[in-house]
């Protein structure tokens, strides 16, 4: 019982938000997957004794949303959206500027084990592509200059300000900054 | 750019607003909150919602106030309301941007949405990828929270309602309602068959109503200003107040634009968008997210309202507009939009989990110059038996890209199809029923 007692505090409270027990599911599973990067069979199992399920009605669930890993990804997992608004303004540029700097296609880790490429459809970031999230941040109006700053800031620091912020776009005319990414 | 009021967005817009609850109590947040709870009747907050004539900004249009008279008025079990912030739709943007920078406005919208329909509890389902704006929405909620704006007894009125939010984890089909619910239960999110619809067997079999996030951020200046005031904005009497447009593709300012619904596509794309980013001129643009039909440069003077859009073939949809230049191929661009509904289609139905498998190995075929000219009729003959033979609309959704170049840029199949003939590359590849991602 590691997982559940590591987090005891944080579960309990998920728990208290729901009348149902097994809508803790996924709150749970993002628990799991912030723990150690995926979710593995042990806190599924784990997660399942909690919520009184067996252990298919976890696995199918876990299984059914893509953002659940099985298995471990790269300390920086880049997923580049290709749907159509993005693939009309270049994303599938961005999908071979990153081939070619770390050497990595869709589904790949890096040797290192610091990056994985997915390549996924549509973040909600039509207005303000080519996009990609790394991990939990957005980032968006990729240019090749700005990859590569991403690039080395997440390297050498684990994140990068070029994240977007709360989101607004196009930004009100009379503040600075508009396109100065351009 | 031609002026008028911005409602939804206004606030944000003002140099240095922050979205901070003190922000919003300085533009008059929460005013509509302490003037309704205990004072206005909760069947008076929806007919004040009905005469608005305030409908869905998720994708089906459906009017508010009847969807929330629809909850049984005898029942006195728990009641719930869900925000669908599972903003999903290729093309749209605008629940993010109201989420991130002003999520004050929204819970606003929740709570008063809660006190008409007599529920306690709300969950905002929030797209899983959505990180930053679901703590953004947790931050404000503790704010709020602490002021008294929401949890136990609100401002000494005796109500009750408590807001939570629920990530979701990345399937597009939780953004349609009973997907939703499912999802929100623990579940995968397969759509229910209805009836019984939400407004008696919601979450957990109970009275539920699930609105879109843009819609719950309307009320406010609903209640503050009066059912004629919303009522006589737009394109009355059936699409009225503003929509914020999310315009993408080739424009050159994209973004989020808050118009009165009735605007023409022209106006959006020139006045608001600043145009085509090459000066090319416009080829076809999608008017209300990747489920709506494409439409061609003959239909730029459409008004965007529901009527107008949907008898020019299309539907307004969640308002994502999507603008492509000459050039574009719309094969390309039909097989791109499948891919999406190929990935996202939950495998529930046999027609859609299948048929979108079909479509985009006839498209991919197509495209790779080794297609037929009886793959025409294939696609057709499969969009045929998709549509309207699904428990939920994707079935619909997903055949709209095909069906709408087919019928508009029919020649563009031919031509591609021609190339593979005269390369004598005549030999198909093999299309069949597979359990392979293709993407």
């Amino acid at each position: 019982m590691t997982f559940l007692n590591k987090y005891k505090d944080e579960i309990d409270e998920i728990l208290s938000r729901y009348p149902v027990r097994r809508s803790a599911l996924i709150p749970l599973l993002y628990v799991a997957q912030r723990d150690q990067g995926y979710v593995d069979e042990s806190a599924m199992q784990e997660i399942a004794q909690l919520l009184k399920l067996t252990p298919p009605q976890v696995y199918e669930t876990v299984t059914f949303y893509t953002m659940f890993n099985l298995k471990p990804v790269g300390k920086f997992h880049l997923q580049v959206c290709k749907s159509l608004m993005c693939a009309l303004v270049g994303s599938d540029t961005v999908v071979e500027w990153i081939r070619a700097k770390l050497g990595i296609g869709p589904g790949e880790t890096t040797a290192d084990g610091l990056f994985t490429l997915s390549v996924v459809e549509c973040l909600a970031a039509c207005g303000t592509g080519p996009m990609m999230q790394a991990n939990e941040d957005y980032y968006e109006q990729l240019t090749e200059d700005k990859l590569d700053r991403i690039l080395a800031d997440l390297r050498s620091a684990g994140t990068s300000p070029l994240k977007s912020g709360p989101f607004m776009w196009p930004e009100p005319v009379n503040s600075q900054g508009v396109n100065s990414e351009e | 750019m031609p002026q008028h009021e911005l409602i939804l967005l206004k606030s944000m817009m003002q140099p240095g607003y922050t979205g901070s609850l003190s922000d919003y109590e300085k533009t008059g947040g929460y005013h509509a909150l302490r003037n309704a709870l205990g004072k206005i009747a909760p069947a008076d907050v929806t007919a004040t919602v009905r005469k608005s004539g305030l409908r869905g900004r998720g994708g089906a249009g459906f009017p508010t106030g009847v969807k929330w008279g629809f909850l049984p008025k005898d029942y006195h079990g728990p009641r719930y309301l869900c925000c669908n912030a599972d903003e999903s739709e290729p093309g749209t943007f605008k629940d993010r941007q109201l989420m991130e920078r002003d999520p004050h406005q929204v819970l606003e919208g929740i709570v008063l949405a809660c006190y008409a329909i007599g529920a306690e509890t709300a969950y905002i389902y929030i797209r899983g990828e959505m990180v930053l704006g679901s703590k953004i929405l947790e931050h404000a909620i503790g704010e709020a929270r602490a002021a008294g704006y929401i949890g136990k007894n609100i401002l000494g009125t005796g109500i009750n309602v408590d807001v939570w939010v629920h990530r979701g984890a990345g399937a597009y089909i939780c953004g349609e309602e009973t997907a939703l619910l499912e999802s929100l239960e623990g579940k995968r999110g397969l759509p229910r068959i209805k009836p019984p619809f939400p407004a008696t067997h919601g979450l957990y079999n109970k009275p539920t109503v699930v609105n879109n996030v843009e819609t719950l951020a309307n009320l406010p200046h609903i209640m503050n200003r009066g059912a004629e005031w919303f009522a006589a904005i737009g394109s009355p009497p059936k699409s009225t107040g503003t929509r914020v447009f999310c315009v993408s593709g080739h424009v050159k300012r994209p973004g989020n634009y808050e118009v009165p619904m009735g605007i023409t596509v022209r106006e959006l794309v020139y006045e608001h968008a600043g145009g085509m980013r090459s000066d090319k001129p416009i080829k076809a643009f999608i008017p209300g997210g990747a489920s709506a039909p494409f439409l061609t440069p003959a239909h730029l003077d459409v008004k965007l309202d529901f009527e107008h859009v949907a008898a020019a073939g299309s539907m307004l949809g969640s308002g994502g507009v999507t603008v492509m230049e000459e050039g574009t191929s719309m094969v390309w661009a039909a097989l791109r939009l499948m891919e999406f509904f190929y990935h996202e289609s939950c495998g529930k139905c046999s027609p859609c989990r299948e048929g979108s498998s079909w479509l985009v190995q006839t498209l991919r075929r197509i495209m790779a110059k080794r297609g037929r000219m009886q793959d025409l009729e294939t696609l057709l003959d499969l969009c045929k038996n998709i549509a309207g033979r699904t428990v939920c609309a994707f079935g619909d959704a997903e055949v709209a890209p095909i069906q709408s170049t087919l019928k508009h840029w029919r020649q563009e199949y031919v031509d591609l199809i021609n190339e593979a003939e005269t390369a004598n590359l005549i030999r198909p590849e093999p299309v069949g029923a597979t359990r392979e991602r293709l993407s």
